[in-house]
């Protein structure tokens, strides 16, 4: 049996599908992000809390309602969705005239919060969430194990992100919406209700990471903590891929994932920082990332 | 002005210290600081439920002491060791504080305990897993309650191997604790002549441990140990169950797992894990009816780390009692002198570096079907006695037990 680079194929194969299924979080979470950056011009720090809430929701549905994975999976969207259209109605839309720092600083301060309301209810330990029977167990690759579950949430990552990127890029809601960006003065001129698309945006945006909140639930379990520790990760990945970049974001989450799962066989220790340091020199290479455009 | 508040407080210290010489108490009271994680990743191993646990104790002791007042003291360490020795000096120096229990966390532990050393004050550590708070660091005034590093590698490994179990595959969180605790369990299967066929060190903390999970199910070993503590546990547990670990033939070892993680991991996914711990609410009828009443406070049963705080308080006021005055160093000694006794250690000693050595439980995860309640997650595997699963004091390193 031949070897590469001192590793079984068997083995790298294994860790690459493990971490394109890490990358399918990475590009979910990062493609919230980039939507909000690129129409609102807002640096979302509540996306982690939000991604959080998503899975306390299924757990909830779960728990008091009877309701299972499945209608989870729609019913959570919304209801994050909605919370976010209050955060962008009460709060955030006071802030667009100012420097984009204030905005940062609202949605960090509402992250705390939310973290820490989750924390005093329910403890760090966090709540247990089963895979739905219907994907239970798995499969031999003849290189690896795989869960039918892993399997599902890479192609379900892959849908949403290509239908986002489509809805923006190819639509002529998304037209509406880019234009809205560039000249928002101009675009409500023509009969645009420019403030409602807006709140829709931000809304959209964060019921992605709702979205994401419920497909991690049953493989990382429930906790207060699980957004903070995925959230400075993302927003390297959006930087990476350029901010605002929708492409570049889904892009760049996948090949994240890729590039960590491959130091996680060669220098475990190191699989923490190599998001980093890949950004340290992406920024260095080129300032606006990879997929971005300077402004 | 200056001048004669600074004489002031110089009488005034000087008073105090002089009191704290005499017999009797110090500021006619006793103080007892709970210092502890009460909203990081330690919160639910100790936190809330400490505070409760030593209430508990108070109130069960009769809420006095030679006939004078118990205060109790809280605060949250954010598991940082320079925010815990500034709270450990302010309430020494400012809030006289006669004892700092809990100390969750090994590098809060060793920094407290350094403190209470200087400053003779009583420190029990009852959350912090490293030796070496009984070895070189060890101090007259200081305690380590209910488990360490060492009795982790000495309790479960052994009996793993035993059953043939003679190949292991370690997956370590990379920081102090992980790495003592690998240190400690590689070389009691060097002894035990285990083969230790491969280890992989995952950062502190990881979401997603697939990846190395993967790494030990091909490596082919029979054991799976997880030398990494709770977050990283219950994902570890997880996704080994989710990657078919367990069920491809290869035993999972927590080596270090608290009732709180079980719990968290539930039984379908926790089942046939071995744990060693050093109390279990449900052994007898003193641990249930202690048990039970913490339940009724708290609305959990409480983890290792909550009942020996409540031991520790009790021996702690037990040894005042005694001793007849809060000095620090002449409380230790009567602590060293009495047995330890009480709902949560029925038989323990403690050995001249402060390690109390006493029964530890080898404890295995139910089957669902096995358990009776929310909390009904262990079944009793093995008790191992105190000398067999604690270090030798007299090879511990520490100067006290030369």
């Amino acid at each position: 049996m031949f070897e590469l680079l001192g590793i079984p194929p068997q083995a790298l194969f294994g860790q690459l599908l493990l971490g394109l299924i890490n990358g399918s979080f990475y590009a979910l979470l990062s493609l919230g992000l980039a939507v909000i950056f690129g129409m609102l011009n807002v640096i979302n720090f509540a996306h982690g809390a939000l991604y959080m809430v998503g899975a306390f929701v299924a757990w909830y549905l779960l728990q008091y309602a009877g309701i299972g994975y499945w209608g989870a999976l729609i019913i959570t969207p919304v209801v994050v969705g909605i919370l976010g259209l209050v955060i962008e109605k009460t709060m955030l839309r006071h802030l667009y005239k100012l420097d984009h720092l204030y905005g940062l600083l609202l949605t960090f301060g509402l992250a705390l919060i939310l973290e820490g309301g989750f924390k005093y209810q329910y403890g760090v330990s966090g709540q247990s969430y089963p895979v739905p029977a219907a994907l239970n167990g798995g499969t031999n690759l003849g290189f690896m194990f795989l869960p039918f579950y892993r399997g599902w949430v890479v192609a379900l990552s892959i849908v949403v992100c290509v239908a986002t990127w489509y809805a923006i890029e190819k639509t002529r809601l998304g037209s509406y919406l880019r234009a809205a960006t560039e000249n928002p003065k101009l675009v409500q001129a023509f009969g645009i209700n420019v403030p409602v698309m807006i709140t829709m945006t931000y809304g959209t945006g964060v019921a992605l990471a709702g979205l994401a909140g419920v497909m991690a639930a049953p493989i990382y379990s429930v906790n207060p903590l699980m957004g903070s520790n995925l959230i400075i990760v993302v927003f390297a990945v959006v930087v990476i891929g350029g901010m605002g970049s929708i492409f570049g974001a889904v892009a760049s989450g996948y090949l994240l994932g890729l590039m960590e799962g491959l130091t996680k066989v060669f220098l475990p220790e190191a699989s923490n920082i190599v998001v980093f340091l890949i950004m340290v020199v992406v920024l260095l290479l080129r300032p606006a990332g990879l997929f971005g455009r300077e402004r | 002005m200056f001048k004669k508040s600074l004489l002031a407080g110089v009488a005034l210290s000087t008073m105090l210290t002089g009191a704290a010489l005499a017999e009797g108490l110090s500021g006619d009271k006793v103080v007892i600081g709970v210092l502890t994680d009460l909203s990081g990743v330690y919160a639910d191993v100790a936190g809330k439920g400490s505070i409760v646990a030593v209430e508990m104790a108070v109130a069960d002791y009769g809420g006095k002491v030679l006939g004078k007042p118990i205060e109790i003291l809280t605060a949250d360490h954010q598991n940082k060791a320079d925010i815990a020795v500034n709270i450990a000096r302010e309430w020494i120096d400012t809030k006289g504080a006669d004892t700092i229990v809990d100390l969750v966390t090994s590098s809060v532990g060793l920094g407290v305990q350094g403190v209470g050393g200087e400053k003779g004050i009583v420190t029990i550590n009852s959350g912090a897993a490293t030796v070496r708070l009984t070895q070189k660091e060890c101090t007259a005034t200081s305690f380590h309650w209910i488990y360490d590093t060492y009795s982790l590698a000495h309790v479960t490994p052994p009996s793993v191997v035993a059953d043939g179990g003679d190949s292991w595959f370690i997956i370590t969180a990379d920081y102090a604790f992980g790495h003592s605790l690998e240190a400690d369990a590689t070389a009691v299967l060097g002894e035990l002549g285990a083969k230790v066929v491969g280890s992989v060190r995952h950062p502190f903390p990881s979401a997603d441990l697939s990846s190395f999970l993967l790494q030990a199910q091909s490596s082919g070993a029979k054991v799976v140990a997880l030398a990494n503590a709770g977050q990283d546990t219950i994902n570890s547990v997880k996704q080994a169950a989710e990657f078919g670990l367990v069920a491809g033939g290869q035993k999972l070892v927590a080596l270090l797992a608290f009732l709180s993680d079980i719990h968290s991991i539930g039984l379908e996914l926790g089942q046939g894990l071995l744990v060693t711990t050093g109390f279990y609410w449900d052994l007898d009828d003193e641990t249930r009816s202690f048990s039970k009443k913490f339940f009724e406070k708290f609305g959990k049963m409480p983890t290792m780390v909550q009942a020996a705080d409540y031991s520790a308080t009790l021996h702690y006021l037990k040894a005042v009692e005694a001793a007849g005055t809060d000095d620090g160093k002449t409380v230790a000694a009567k602590m060293k002198e009495m047995p330890v006794k009480d709902a949560v250690i029925h038989d323990g000693k403690i050995a001249p570096n402060g390690r109390v050595i006493h029964d530890m439980y080898l404890m295995e995860v139910k089957k669902p079907s096995e358990s009776t309640g929310e909390w009904d997650l262990y079944k009793l595997v093995k008790t191992v006695p105190g000398a067999q699963a604690f270090q030798d004091p007299a090879k511990s390193g520490c100067a006290l037990s030369q």
